[in-house]
């Protein structure tokens, strides 16, 4: 029962990482129809820019700053790229998305190098752990958990109840008709790619200490948040967060089962099967040709 | 338009001959070896050009078929199948020269697949492996489909990763020399080094005449209707989902022969030739030749890798893959190479004194 719990708490830890992926995917995908294929870059950004400007600020100040970074990173990009090739088909979106992930990886190898960093442990240390119901845990987990939980209630009431969100939303379920009612649909994408990336970077700084972070951590990590977005559904946000979950939990579960080494092969089966039988994700309305829709 | 692609394949042969006979001359032989490679990883373009220019679906897998065939290659040709060859199926199996001998690591003999047979297992587990994940696939449309190759490739990549019997990490090193016959080989010997250039240049050829017959074809024609609009394909009596397949499965095969070729050639293969960087340069391989033009997709591939091999970009190397892919087809989508084509083909027409047909690709001047 307390190996049962262990595995779930550790599936649960890398599962809210995959949820934040995920919602970022969903964010984008929604509001812009991009499947940004860079999402993971900016967890990896996230953590390598609180690593080095946690040597000379407080851990708070360091989190928040590479958040913000990396929320104008994210918007940049969208005003500089994807703003004036809207009409490019999604092939070449896709090749887009993925050249830019290559060179921001490639970028953060020559600024970072290739060695793994992590940022300390926001309490305590790597020997100290909590036991829980017979699981021993380190006090980080509570951070990821708690930290990445708390970002997703905000994104909810965000969503909700501002203005902003609302018009997001709009854009989301019909373009056309949300740029008819006033809303300025461009900076409704630009702002979902910051709030997308500051969501990664954060991501990216809570997990450093216990997931380490290193230059090409994106890739598997853009491709088990999509794995988690497919899951439950593109598209819709907060359905994000179960398929991440989930698939965080049959990872850890796997390792009971396979050897360690094809941990990673398992999300991405899962992500294969899901496609193939229920491509429209767990929670998700079959919508005929939304699948199919180029 | 009758296509004659015979007349600019025997253009291209001419030229790869007098690259050689150049290079020779210039006393530069060991460029050849870069050449070679760049030839195994051009075919591995071309295939993906029918499935991405043409048939308008995308595949961040090909990598993964590449190493499929490599490996089977290498894990049947390296494998110590003596046990094999003492039981009952030994001796037919042997006269049948499906399996052969060859010097041990500790001397003495140890009895392998003849790479023959080799090769031929691994078209057929590509065909089988292809078939597999390219009927549900295909079905799936634009991200969808890029995500579910990426994620096939990103399997095969952990599983050679983590397996033993691919080496692990290490890959296989150690692979036999293919014989031919006739005294060729594919081999890293120095002496077979012109030998090998033109039996991978051979394939780079082969693929070409292929492909274009195949483009010029009622399904090259059915590819490009599908490529234009697939539900209109559909109700014109195409059956898309078939053809569509098709073209993924037989690009999978080209990847896998080059390979296994490759195999052979530099001797061993390793993990990394799996990673979805290598699927990823494809892909930037095909935009950058302009998608649906192989000719362009040939130029731009063998240019490139041949350099990239050369480490002519340094630590840049990825990098420049990427930012090549932003560029191209932000930038021109259509690909660099057709306003030139378009310059080309305007120019052939004044001299030739008439007017060219109006085509689909290029403006009529």
């Amino acid at each position: 029962m307390a190996e049962f719990f262990q595995y779930a708490l550790s599936g649960v830890t890398m599962g809210s990482i995959y949820a934040a992926v995920a919602v970022g995917f969903n964010l984008i995908y929604g509001t812009t129809g991009i499947l940004n294929f860079a999402q993971g870059e900016f967890v990896m950004l996230g953590g390598m820019i609180a690593v080095s400007l946690a040597a000379f600020m407080p851990l708070p100040l360091a989190v928040a700053a590479a958040m913000l970074i990396v929320a104008l990173c994210g918007g940049a990009l969208e005003i500089l790229f994807f703003r004036r090739l809207r009409s490019h088909s999604a092939l070449h979106m896709i090749v887009i998305t993925i050249g830019l992930s290559i060179v921001v990886r490639e970028a953060a190898l020559h600024v970072w190098d290739e060695s793994v960093r992590s940022l300390p442990y926001f309490t305590g240390n790597e020997c100290s752990s909590v036991h829980l119901a017979g699981a021993a845990l380190s006090p980080q987990v509570f951070w990821v958990l708690g930290t990445v939980g708390l970002a997703v209630l905000v994104l909810h009431t965000f969503f909700r109840y501002s203005l902003a969100g609302k018009a997001m939303r709009a854009c989301a379920s019909n373009y056309e008709a949300a740029m008819l009612v006033g809303i300025n649909t461009a900076n409704v994408r630009t702002l979902a790619f910051s709030v997308s990336a500051g969501l990664g970077a954060l991501a990216g700084c809570v997990i450093s200490p216990i997931g380490m972070t290193q230059y090409d951590m994106g890739t598997d990590l853009a491709i088990k948040g999509f794995a988690a977005a497919i899951l439950g559904g593109l598209g819709n946000p907060m359905a994000g967060v179960a398929g991440g979950l989930l698939v965080g939990l049959a990872e850890s579960y796997s390792v009971k089962f396979l050897p360690a080494a094809y941990k990673d092969a398992t999300a991405f089966a899962i992500l294969l099967l899901v496609l193939f039988v229920r491509p429209h994700g767990l929670f998700g309305r079959r919508q005929g040709s939304a699948v199919r829709e180029a | 338009m009758r296509p004659r692609p015979l007349v600019p394949v025997l253009a291209a042969a001419l030229a790869v001959v007098a690259l050689q006979v150049a290079v020779t001359a210039a006393g530069r032989e060991y460029y050849l070896t870069q050449t070679i490679m760049a030839a195994y990883y051009a075919v591995v373009a071309l295939g993906l050009c029918l499935v991405m220019g043409y048939a308008g679906q995308i595949s961040l897998g090909h990598a993964a078929f590449f190493s499929l065939g490599g490996y089977t290659s290498a894990v049947l040709t390296t494998a110590d199948l003596t046990p094999l060859a003492r039981s009952g199926w030994g001796g037919p199996l042997l006269r049948l020269h499906l399996l052969q001998a060859r010097a041990g690591l500790y001397g003495g003999e140890t009895i392998g697949a003849n790479p023959w047979a080799a090769f031929g297992g691994a078209l057929l587990l590509t065909f089988a492996v292809a078939l597999l994940v390219g009927y549900p696939a295909l079905r799936l449309k634009g991200h969808y489909l890029a995500m579910a190759t990426l994620g096939f490739g990103l399997i095969v990549y952990r599983l050679l990763l983590g397996t033993n019997l691919t080496g692990a990490a290490d890959g296989i090193t150690g692979v036999p020399p293919w014989r031919l016959g006739f005294g060729l080989e594919i081999s890293g010997d120095g002496a077979q080094r012109i030998a090998n250039y033109y039996v991978a240049w051979g394939l780079v050829l082969f693929t070409i005449l292929l492909l274009t017959h195949i483009v010029h074809s009622r399904a090259g024609r059915a590819f490009r209707a599908l490529h234009g609009g697939e539900t209109a394909a559909n109700s014109m009596g195409i059956n898309t989902a078939a053809y569509k397949l098709r073209a993924f499965v037989l690009s999978a095969l080209l990847a896998a022969a080059a390979g296994s070729m490759l195999t052979h050639y530099s001797g061993g293969i390793g993990p990394s030739e799996a990673s979805a960087m290598k699927s990823v340069r494809y892909v930037a391989l095909v935009a950058a030749g302009g998608m649906a033009n192989l000719w362009g997709v040939l130029v731009v591939s063998a240019t490139l890798n041949f350099l990239s091999l050369r480490g002519c970009f340094g630590s840049y190397d990825d990098a420049l893959f990427g930012a090549l892919l932003i560029a191209i087809v932000s930038l021109a989508p259509e690909g660099p190479l057709q306003p030139l084509t378009a310059q080309g083909r305007r120019l052939w027409s004044r001299l030739a004194g008439h007017r060219v047909m109006t085509t689909p690709e290029g403006p009529a001047p």
